[in-house]
């Protein structure tokens, strides 16, 4: 409705909380408060007395709106935790209200269930591995969550080694759990990595960028060299190439991408697939 | 928290590039990283960035009586803590093996090279001495502390001004800051730390290893000496065997390291001193370039590559012809016959000069260098990956003469760079495109073709 567009309302503690809709891919700062799109209508200055009345009130899309990392709700607003941008997504099939979220940057990682992370085996003890993820603790990961893995067909880990996998526990109450399997029970690409290549470290939002489907960067990089790379959410980058050289290109090259506009990024692989 | 532990696989990678004379960032085997120094406001406070790893050093003064066994010399006192946020391995209790080390190796380099005069410092023998605090505070941890922090502590006590004094008779007089300028410290060198990191048990060896290297060295060697060549303080560290040809080696890298790292410190001061004397704004808050908003920006310098094609036709139209090649064989006795002209190896100049990495150039170098410095407009003819790689040889690049995207001011800090990483975002030598190959039939047109260009700038520079 129009008059809610531009208007704030006044919320308890004193702080205008702005509509969602008007806030989309600008910076929010933590503290702020949000209004849903069904929440307008309600608190517009003009109230009902100034609306035309609506016959249809399943007109209204009561989908339900999620809320994604950044956005806490606080009564019936969307409180902003981390400062970013403001990003939504339409909801697919009609269902739901879409997502909202913040595109926030940080370097340090925290273990999020479902994430497919890179972990470096750092000790072995009996049944289960402790994996280093870059979070406040070593999540665990037992021997049987392998492909093919039995009692006596144990996986061949050595401390030290690299692991594919993703975590099927991990709140701030517990130590988290990472498995290499999906439910299934197939390993989908997880596991051990194998034990030439390069790791190394970027800043969360530059994963989530290079892994969005069509990603630029991904495609553009794929046409120079042949080459392996896996992507772990908690910012660890593991490429492989034929050379070492190649290797050595590629990890500058993605670790360079951060602070690169679209335009240096291609005058730079055009000058890489010349030579 | 607990250090991040360093995969197999990074380690295997880290030795097999090392062996194949590669580094992560593209340094060369004897090359430093950027050494950045800004000054504050106060007299005596410094940041130093090496890289990434940067030190802020600070040198405070008091008036204190003396020790009983030296009556007349001042008192000197070093102390450098690992910050917190330098890395997240660094903890209060925890990092006292790393610490030590450092501070005993400071303490070493600095107190007992005499570098300072403390008998300047006595004001009445036996009762009232200065004693100079230096303290020094990682602030991030990239590698390589011990060179970064003695760059800070010489640095900062190069920069610091200690109150004037004066005695007359029983009488001591000690001057505000208004009332006289304050003093500089009496400093008869300065003695300037380089680290050689040693790896499969002492065959290859680093410069200035970075934080990754350092996690796989075998051992550590550090010499500190001065710009007239003196040794004030030699360590190894890691217990790997060193030979004496291989020690003798390193501290000549380290004098030649020294001497620079000294012009560049010089340049620094001068240029600080000349700021405050002309009124200018100085402090840290200038020293940064207003368009930085994260940390992380490369500069880069501009190439102009628009009409390498003309160039190169140029070059090969005035070249000379080939000459004429003899199809016939000739035999000189039985069993031994030549196809060919036989001459000499005419490549083997430039392979020579690119693999001693002591020499500071030959000629041929010296002159490349001279023409991209002086003239950042003209430009830069694609001469081919070797002529490349020996422009970093170990030579001291001023990367403030040319084109860096915003006007120094007077306090702006000073990049030293001995690496390719000014001039390409990128950092693999092969990558310029070698128009000139393409067009050329035979080693020895090439060869003319690369001759040329130094003889041009050869040309321009008498010119200039």
């Amino acid at each position: 409705m129009a008059e809610a567009a531009g208007v704030p309302a006044e919320s308890p503690a004193g702080c205008r909380a702005r509509a969602a809709r008007t806030v989309l891919d600008q910076v929010v700062l933590p503290g702020e408060e949000l209004l849903l799109p069904e929440q307008e209508d309600g608190e517009g200055p003009g109230g009902a007395g100034e609306r035309p009345l609506r016959l249809n009130a399943a007109a209204r899309s009561r989908g339900r709106v999620v809320c994604g990392p950044g956005l806490r709700r606080c009564g019936d607003r969307l409180l902003v935790t981390k400062c970013g941008r403001l990003r939504h997504k339409e909801p697919g099939s009609g269902s739901g209200g879409g997502v909202y979220w913040v595109d926030s940057q940080q370097k340090r990682y925290v273990p999020v269930k479902g994430d497919h992370v890179i972990g470096i085996v750092t000790a072995k003890s009996g049944d289960i591995f402790k994996v280093d993820v870059g979070g406040s603790e070593p999540a665990s990961l037992s021997y049987l969550a392998f492909e093919g893995a039995t009692k006596r067909n144990r996986p061949n880990v050595q401390v030290g080694d690299l692991i594919y996998g993703q975590f099927v526990v991990a709140n701030k109450d517990m130590e988290p759990e990472m498995v290499c399997i999906d439910s299934c029970g197939r390993a989908n690409g997880m596991g051990v990595i194998g034990q030439d290549g390069l790791l190394f470290k970027v800043t969360l939002g530059l994963i989530r960028k290079l892994l969005a489907p069509d990603c630029e960067i991904l495609q553009e990089v794929g046409k120079l060299y042949p080459l392996e790379i896996v992507f772990g959410m908690n910012g660890r980058i593991w490429v492989k190439a034929k050379t070492i050289q190649q290797t050595l290109i590629l990890a500058n090259i993605l670790e360079a991408c951060e602070h690169m506009t679209t335009d240096q990024r291609k005058q730079i692989f055009s000058r890489l697939a010349e030579s | 928290m607990k250090e991040t532990p360093l995969s197999n696989c990074e380690r295997r990678f880290l030795l097999r590039a090392i062996e194949e004379k590669k580094r992560l960032d593209g340094r060369q085997t004897y090359d430093y990283r950027n050494i950045k120094i800004s000054f504050g406001t106060d007299y005596g406070c410094c940041i130093v960035e090496l890289g990434k790893t940067r030190v802020l050093g600070q040198v405070s003064c008091e008036l204190v009586s003396p020790k009983l066994n030296r009556a007349t010399e001042g008192i000197l006192f070093f102390n450098l803590e690992l910050s917190q946020m330098a890395a997240p391995a660094f903890e209060p209790g925890r990092q006292s093996d790393l610490l030590v080390k450092l501070n005993r190796l400071l303490e070493r380099c600095l107190r007992n090279s005499k570098c300072i005069d403390t008998e300047s410092l006595c004001v009445v023998a036996g009762e009232k001495v200065w004693q100079i605090r230096v303290d020094l505070h990682l602030l991030n941890h990239d590698g390589n502390i011990i060179d970064a922090a003695s760059i800070a502590a010489i640095v900062a006590l190069c920069h610091f001004r200690r109150p004037d004094v004066s005695v007359q008779g029983d009488e001591v007089t000690l001057y505000t800051l208004e009332e006289r300028d304050p003093v500089p410290l009496s400093i008869h060198h300065m003695p300037i730390c380089v680290s050689f990191a040693f790896f499969q048990q002492g065959t290859y060896l680093l410069v200035d290893p970075s934080e990754r290297e350092e996690r796989v060295m075998d051992g550590l060697l550090v010499i500190a000496m001065n710009k007239h060549r003196e040794i004030c303080t030699i360590q190894s560290s890691g217990g790997i065997m060193l030979l004496k040809d291989q020690v003798l080696r390193c501290s000549k890298i380290a004098g030649v390291k020294v001497m620079e790292i000294t012009e560049l410190i010089q340049k620094a001061l001068e240029n600080d001193q000349k700021v405050r004397k002309e009124g200018g704004k100085f402090g840290f808050a200038e020293s940064m370039a207003n368009q930085r908003i994260t940390a992380f920006k490369m500069e880069k310098a501009p190439i102009d590559t628009s009409d390498v094609e003309e160039k190169a036709e140029e070059i090969i139209s005035e070249a000379e012809p080939p000459s004429e090649v003899v199809s016939q064989p000739v035999l000189w006795t039985p069993g031994t016959a030549q196809i060919g002209e036989g001459i000499e190896n005419s490549w083997g100049h430039l392979e020579d000069s690119e693999k001693e990495d002591e020499d500071e150039g030959g000629s041929d170098e010296a002159v490349i260098l001279d023409g991209v410095k002086m003239d950042p407009g003209v430009e830069v003819s694609n001469i081919g990956s070797q002529a490349r790689r020996a422009l970093s040889v170990g030579f001291p690049r001023q990367g403030y003469c040319s084109g860096l995207p915003f006007p120094l001011s007077g306090n702006a800090p000073i990049v030293l760079s001995d690496s390719e990483e000014e001039e390409m975002i990128i950092l693999e030598p092969d990558k310029n495109p070698k128009k000139i190959r393409t067009q050329t039939i035979s080693a020895t047109q090439v060869k003319a073709a690369s001759k040329r260009p130094v003889k041009k700038r050869k040309k321009k520079r008498a010119a200039n």
